[in-house]
């Protein structure tokens, strides 16, 4: 039985790496006794796959993780939210599961794109560089992965970006950026934007898959389950 | 009071691992401060994924909040990125748990496990607000607390630290907090800080180094003498007495961020009595305290419920001697509820065959490392130093480990030991050879690693008067060693750095005037001193010229049986005689049986406390020679109390 689980990620827990996100998870499923399927091999670990990692420091309303379950065990997939979430350290909670396809593709390959909420200090005057960035044809970034550096041209990948102000007056990014071929992290977006620009709040809002040529979520979470234990 | 997080948390996106600094682990406690209740910070004086594991910590941690009259809370020395930028932006040290400042506890208290952190306590008090200097401080500033087995020489912080508690702190820390607590009632009034030190310099455990004078000839210590007729001349350590009484912690904190040591800990046993003459723990820590069995496997099967975790130590400071180790491993392993995917580890393994089978019982899920500790390459040696390991039983251990699919083996020794010989040092490199020989049988691609440390002598050890090794001779008998294993591939030689051993000396058995020392260092940078990146040998010996010290005076010199030693007013319980006559023997290379199951040789522990070994059975653990050598023929009455049948969880 395969697993598809959203949960969010807010509070001070957002300054855990991807790294330590998967270990809690192991240890929540341990916790609530939820045996999963194991990799075979020298060192067998448990088969969990998390989509798009989550830079250290950001916070997310839209995580997602498959998990296969041993095999013959049938769960109450309905009932889980509310074992685990509080088997997860505060501020990780949650928000739904569902079962899937087994052969489903996996979120690495499934994600299209992200809705990205970046916020500013008060004063950051965001609309000029947001319609300089726009206009422009290319935007070249130096970037580094696995260890290559590389000059990219991340224009084709900022599939929205707009300025906003939020109801408490502090500005803020909305930015939809494009994970294929290769994730346009919000920090890239920031230095190709404004090599001084600095975020004081990052939050991934939304992953997109697509399906028949529309975009939607791969889970939608259960209204009464967000927002619940931020620290 | 304001927490400070919203201070902090714009600096976390500019330091590594951001994750040390946010607590929000489980088990952690936010617990409510008050006026009528004592705050403590316990502070580990090392980088967060060194200290969180911390069990005394944690016990303390635990015992503290469950009084309605305290608090506690936790922090950990703020690695150098962040420290700059706390610094830069007048932030102070901070609790992880509600993020309060220092300034705002009762009692800053530091846990001392080694020697090289205590420019880190300095620099943890200065982050706190609070002058480094205890007679500096005033009515408004924390007490200054420190603990653990390095408070048994307290006299190189002396001039740092208000207080220091001897021995194990379950009990002590609760009469701590009744004299503060009415310090804090009386609100702390210009003064009253004499008066609460006065008092506390007379609770049993509790050393006040400003109740003392100290007075020298030249270089010789000539006297330590209370300035107080309350105060007492010599300060005894506590003990808990039965470790039963004290399940802690009952919920072992389990971090959201990668530390050492990351898995449930249980501790089987506090004390050792197999009397390694190096060996410190085992001498400050006696007598033996078994924990009842049914209370370990309650302890674990609850702690691998609540945490989640699928790895459990059973700790101590030799834990194949746990009385029915083997029956307590096999209930772990084949509990049904662990579904055969818990592994279990034993830290400081015996060295023989027994303990190899433990050791295959345990790691059926996953296999870990496999390290044993001859500590050194001869058996007139390891007789010198009573670690009655005979070269058979280590390869009885070695072929057990191989022949069990073990393909590599670590062997642990120790260099720079009275009385040794180049021959002895050599000895090393022919036990890794033999050892790679026995598991080529096994696998052709067999190998060894042989890790060497410089041997520091130790406070209230037999060895309190020998004279260390210096820098150059211990890099000669490293160089010995590599030179001898240079062609040999399957043998894979570690070493310590000797000038960071040098150091460890200094503060090992260093008097008050060390204390100026350690302040210099503080002052030109010199924190995370056991980190080998930041490690500055220098530092400490420009600073030691500068206060006209000698490191061979504190070092490399051979003390006699008349001098007066720094630490001869705090007391482990070992009478000063007893540990002489345990290094004339060591010195005819004579060994000394395990007490526990021959009769005692009055060290003074348990006879001047009223105590004795606690343990579940009074013969010696099953499986041949225990890897020790021991006669055990010696007749005579077993200084043990002997737990009910069934224990009493």
């Amino acid at each position: 039985m395969r697993l598809r689980v959203r949960f969010q990620k807010l509070g001070k827990v957002r300054w855990t790496s991807h790294r330590d996100v998967a270990r809690m998870w192991e240890r929540a499923c341990r916790r609530i006794q939820l045996p999963l399927a194991w990799t075979g091999g020298f060192s067998p670990r448990p088969k969990l796959s998390f989509g798009l990692a989550l830079p250290t420091g950001a916070e997310s309303r839209a995580e997602y993780l498959d998990m296969e379950l041993a095999p013959d065990v049938v769960v109450d997939v309905d009932g889980l939210p509310a074992l685990l979430s509080p088997a997860l350290p505060m501020g990780v909670d949650v928000t739904a599961v569902a079962e899937v396809d087994p052969k489903a593709p996996s979120l690495q390959e499934d994600v299209v794109s992200c809705t990205w909420r970046l916020g500013f200090a008060p004063g950051a005057d965001l609309a000029v560089l947001v319609e300089r960035a726009l206009a422009s044809s290319s935007l070249l970034v130096e970037r580094e992965r696995k260890g290559r550096l590389s000059v990219d041209d991340v224009r084709p990948a900022i599939l929205t970006l707009d300025a906003v102000v939020t109801a408490q007056g502090e500005p803020e990014l909305e930015a939809l950026l494009a994970t294929q071929p290769r994730a346009l992290r919000p920090q890239e977006l920031l230095r190709a934007l404004d090599p001084a620009l600095e975020a004081t709040r990052v939050c991934r809002t939304h992953q997109w898959i697509e399906r028949d040529g529309l975009q939607q979520e791969p889970l939608v979470a259960a209204p009464h389950a967000v927002g619940a234990r931020a620290q | 009071m304001t927490s400070l997080w919203p201070r902090i948390e714009p600096l976390l996106a500019r330091v590594q691992k951001p994750a040390r600094y946010i607590g929000c682990e489980d088990g952690a406690r936010t617990p409510e401060h008050s006026s009528r209740r004592v705050a403590w910070l316990l502070v580990y004086p090392d980088a967060y994924e060194v200290g969180l594991p911390n069990q005394g910590l944690q016990i303390l941690y635990e015992i503290l909040n469950e009084r309605d009259d305290a608090v506690a809370e936790r922090s950990y020395a703020p690695w150098v990125d962040l420290e700059t930028l706390m610094r830069g932006h007048r932030v102070p040290l901070f609790s992880v748990d509600t993020h309060r400042p220092a300034g705002d506890f009762d009692l800053l208290a530091f846990n001392l496990s080694a020697e090289l952190v205590y420019t880190n306590v300095l620099n943890c008090i200065d982050l706190a607000g609070a002058p480094v200097r205890a007679a500096d401080r005033g009515p408004e500033h924390p007490l200054v607390v420190a603990g653990g087995h390095c408070a048994f020489n307290p006299e190189p912080l002396a001039d740092f630290v208000d207080l220091f508690v001897i021995g194990d702190g379950e009990e002590v820390v609760s009469e701590i907090t009744e004299v503060v607590g009415q310090w804090k009632a009386g609100g702390r009034t210009p003064g009253s800080r004499e008066r609460v030190l006065r008092t506390l310099a007379s609770v049993p455990g509790v050393y006040v180094p400003s109740m003392y004078d100290v007075d020298y000839e030249g270089p010789w210590l000539r006297a330590i003498t209370p300035r107080f007729p309350e105060v007492p001349e010599r300060v005894e350590k506590r003990t808990v007495a039965d470790l039963a009484e004290w399940p802690y912690p009952k919920q072992q904190l389990v971090p959201l961020t990668e530390v050492v040591h990351d898995r449930l800990n249980v501790e089987i046993f506090r004390g050792c009595t197999r009397g390694c003459r190096f060996c410190q723990a085992g001498m400050i820590t006696r007598p033996v305290r078994e924990r009842p069995a049914d209370q370990v496997r309650t302890m674990v099967a609850d702690g691998l419920r609540r945490t989640g975790y699928d790895e459990v130590s059973l700790t101590s400071l030799s834990s194949a001697d746990f009385s029915g180790i083997d029956g307590v491993v096999a209930d772990i392993v084949n509990d049904p509820v662990n579904c055969g995917q818990v592994s279990l580890s034993l830290p400081s393994l015996r060295v023989d065959a027994f303990t190899v089978g433990v050791a295959t019982e345990i790691q059926k899920v996953r296999r870990t490392g496999l390290t044993f500790a001859p500590e050194a390459g001869t058996w007139r040696l390891r007789q010198v130093i009573n670690k009655l390991i005979r070269e058979e039983d280590l390869y009885g251990a070695v072929e057990a480990a191989y022949s069990q699919g073990w393909r590599r083996v670590k062997l642990y020794f120790m260099t720079g030991l009275p009385t040794e010989m180049d021959d002895d040092t050599l000895g090393v490199a022919r036990l890794a050879r033999n050892c790679v020989a026995i598991g080529r049988r096994y696998h052709k691609g067999a190998s060894v690693t042989a890790s060497v440390g410089g041997f520091v002598p130790k406070p209230h050890t037999p060895f309190q008067w020998f004279g260390q090794n210096g820098v150059a001779e211990l890099q000669r008998k490293v160089g010995l060693l590599r030179d001898d294993l240079r062609r040999d591939r399957a043998v894979q030689l570690r070493w310590h750095d000797p000038k960071a051993t040098l150091v460890e000396g200094i503060a090992s058995r260093g008097d008050r005037r060390v204390g100026a020392v350690i302040e210099e260092v503080w002052r030109r940078g010199g924190v995370f001193q056991e980190w080998s990146e930041h490690f500055d040998l220098n530092l400490w010996e420009e600073a030691m010229a500068n206060h006209g010290l000698s490191p061979d005076w504190y070092v490399t010199r051979h003390r006699t049986d008349d001098e007066i030693l720094p630490w001869d007013h705090i007391s482990a319980g070992l009478h000063k005689d007893f540990l002489w006559q345990d290094w004339q023997d060591a010195l005819a290379e004579h060994g000394l049986p395990d007490c526990r199951w021959t009769p005692c040789y009055d060290c003074g522990v348990c006879t001047d406390y009223g105590i004795e070994h606690v343990v579940a059975s009074a013969l010696a653990p099953a499986g041949g020679s225990q890897g020790t050598g021991q006669d055990l023929s010696v007749g005579g009455e077993v200084p043990v109390t002997l737990l009910p049948v069934g224990g009493r969880a």
